[in-house]
């Protein structure tokens, strides 16, 4: 009996953990999201009348702002994926005795705040950095032309910051590969292109799953970026849930478009992985 | 300080360099730091006993001795009656303090405090859900000193349950190099060679209020209509590219930057910038009127009587003109207080000339106050502005 009882013990503490901060939460988030205005009622006041039409409504008043958030997260996931991979890839086999060294480089940033991080950007593409002026000196850029503000400053923030995420997985899959199945594949007269495409990408494709489900999960919805980075033009769903639980003190609402985003990105995970066949993951 | 911004509190208190640069101005550095930390560990705990006022109230929001870590208008408070002053810097966020009090307000139990900062807006919703407490005027008598503008607003007509800490004012901003003309008019903020490089204020009832004025309607009596026909002029302006954001404090750091040149901001924020860069900020208040707001002073429903007749003295305190002077010497909003201006001679000439503290009386005639909302406007109104601020 001791020996069955033993691994339950060990996960009760995982268990009570979610449970109080994961599972009750849920709960409460679900109930709010069906609420309604208490007639008469103050700000803020709400009553439980199961309106599901909430949620329907919540998705139809900002399915802008819903598309946006996926289209920015994945086009930040898929530039992340084409900047940490030559980069993983240069760690795990090129870097040597200071693969380590490397590594440490990659989550340095992580020592920082993430809104510092974020702020600093800001700065970067403000007006005062050095990459406006540049751009407009060699005429990439017009005058009037600003680089902060912009859908480019969102998506560049997220890329950015989720970069490690991207990183770190990819690493540790290709740091796995045998060297000496790409040895074998040259033996075998495949080219360096083709040993990528036959050998080293299949092998590598847990962390490329892994990094780019780390990736835009979060990016999705992430709101810090298009706060700080973006305009009116380039606000996220979590902009939204945001304004909407604290400026416009809408809980129904802003759990209503909590859960929507949770269940699409449920949907569109569950779809990739599916199609990337790496059950293994899961 | 009716600081809105896109970011939670928590994310606002570590990016708000602001904080340091007030700081330094004042050639007290790293007083945020000491007050954020003297005002850390605890949160008004402790027993409410007659002897003691526990205040909450805003961060960098009272004179800060840096040396001592004191606040010298307190310790004399404390010195000439006796009465205990707790003074915490929990305020970050309108809604956020009155969430973490919401419920034990209701149940009437002992909130922390026995005297609270709330911005307009929120004082009114205090009262009207009978959160606060009415003063007993003999224990007020400086009341009188309040400055005409701020003595009657809708949610508190006759000031029985609030009196204004510091006023705020809402109005133009710009940089004086890409504005050398000055900015006057909403003509004029929207002037071609600002485009893209407007910012203006997340609080509606500034940015809406700036608006509405200057579209012929008072704040203080304006209809669902007039209101939504300002808040789509902002809309357009948004999507025409005109207003490149819709922000909180940030916007001064976005003026420095230079990405943004022109602004509806705030007096406070822009006192700071006009004085740390020489000529090349300003601030006016519109033609056409200017918003004034303001955080108050107030008496939570659960403060014992004898915690509320400490803190009635309290407020006296504050309203008396020497003492409010000396606040005003280190926090650079509107001083509410009648005869804080002359008290300023004997301080620091310069700042008693300052129309940022002191408006004079043609400024002040050309401030409105937003009027009270009812909570059923209060949330479609603040949808609908927050809508056509993209979120």
């Amino acid at each position: 009996m001791g020996k069955i009882r033993t691994p339950y013990l060990l996960l009760l503490p995982g268990f009570g953990f979610l449970f109080v901060f994961f599972i009750l939460p849920i709960l409460n988030l679900a109930q709010t999201s069906t609420q309604t205005a208490v007639g008469g009622g103050d700000t803020g006041q709400y009553e439980q009348t199961f309106r599901f039409q909430n949620y329907i409504d919540a998705f139809v008043e900002n399915k802008e702002q819903f598309g946006r958030s996926f289209v920015y997260a994945l086009i930040a996931t898929l530039l992340a994926l084409a900047i940490s991979y030559p980069l993983a890839y240069a760690i795990a086999f090129k870097s040597g005795k200071y693969k380590n060294f490397f590594l440490v480089l990659v989550v340095a940033p992580f020592f920082t705040s993430f809104l510092l991080r974020t702020v600093a950007w800001k700065q970067i593409l403000g007006e005062e950095g050095f990459v406006v002026p540049t751009l407009r000196n060699i005429g990439i850029i017009s005058d009037s032309t600003t680089l902060t503000s912009t859908a480019f400053a969102v998506v560049m923030g997220m890329t950015y910051n989720f970069l490690p995420f991207m990183t770190l997985p990819l690493f540790a899959s290709i740091d796995r590969i045998d060297p000496r199945t790409l040895e074998a594949s040259g033996d075998l007269y495949a080219n360096g292109f083709t040993t990528f495409r036959k050998v080293t990408l299949p092998l590598s494709m847990p962390g490329v799953v892994a990094g780019t489900l780390l990736t835009f999960i979060p990016a999705a919805g992430d709101y810090v970026n298009a706060a700080i980075l973006g305009s009116p033009n380039t606000k996220m769903i979590g902009n939204v849930i945001e304004s909407r639980y604290f400026k416009i003190v809408d809980y129904p609402t802003a759990a209503a478009l909590s859960f929507t985003l949770m269940a699409a990105i449920l949907i569109l995970v569950t779809i990739y992985i599916r199609k990337a066949g790496t059950e293994e993951l899961v | 300080m009716a600081k809105k911004s896109p970011l939670s509190p928590e994310a606002r208190s570590i990016i708000n360099a602001r904080v340091s640069r007030r700081a330094v101005l004042a050639g007290i550095g790293g007083v945020g730091a000491a007050g954020a930390l003297a005002a850390c560990g605890s949160s008004g705990d402790g027993a409410a006993s007659g002897e003691l006022v526990r205040w909450g109230n805003w961060p960098l929001y009272l004179d800060f001795d840096e040396a001592g870590k004191t606040y010298p208008t307190i310790d004399k408070f404390t010195e000439s009656t006796g009465i205990e002053v707790k003074y915490f810097e929990d305020y970050n966020d309108n809604d956020e303090f009155f969430g973490k009090v919401q419920a034990q307000l209701k149940l009437n139990e002992d909130i922390g405090y026995d005297l609270v900062c709330p911005t307009d807006w929120m004082a009114a919703r205090w009262i009207r859900l009978g959160y606060a407490q009415k003063f007993d005027a003999a224990n007020i008598p400086n009341k009188t000193n309040i400055l005409d503008t701020l003595a009657s607003p809708s949610y508190d007509p006759s000031r029985e349950s609030t009196l204004t800490w510091q006023g705020i004012m809402g109005g133009f901003g710009w940089n004086t190099a890409k504005n050398p003309k000055g900015i006057r008019t909403l003509d004029d903020l929207f002037a071609p060679a600002n485009k893209g490089k407007i910012v203006v204020l997340s609080e509606l009832r500034d940015t809406i209020g700036i608006i509405l004025l200057a579209q012929g309607a008072d704040p203080a009596t304006v209809t669902e209509d007039q209101y939504m026909n300002a808040v789509d002029f902002m809309a357009k302006k948004i999507s025409d590219g005109w207003i490149r954001g819709v922000k909180g404090n940030e916007y001064a750091e976005d003026l420095t930057s230079g990405d943004a040149t022109a602004v509806i901001g705030w007096s406070g924020d822009m006192f700071i910038l006009a004085s740390e860069n020489e000529g090349k900020f300003d601030f006016a208040i519109p033609e056409s009127g200017g918003t004034i707001s303001g955080d108050n002073m107030m008496i939570p429903s659960t403060a014992t009587p004898e915690a509320k007749a400490s803190a009635e003295k309290l407020i006296n305190w504050y309203y008396d003109p020497a003492i409010a002077a000396e606040v005003a010497a280190y926090v650079n909003y509107v001083t509410p207080v009648k005869g804080a201006q002359a008290e300023m001679e004997k301080i620091d000439p310069d700042l008693a000339k300052s129309e940022y503290i002191f408006p004079s009386e043609a400024t002040m005639k050309n401030l409105s106050v937003f009027r009270s909302l009812t909570p059923t406007e209060e949330t479609a109104w603040t949808e609908a502005f927050q809508k056509a601020a993209g979120n």
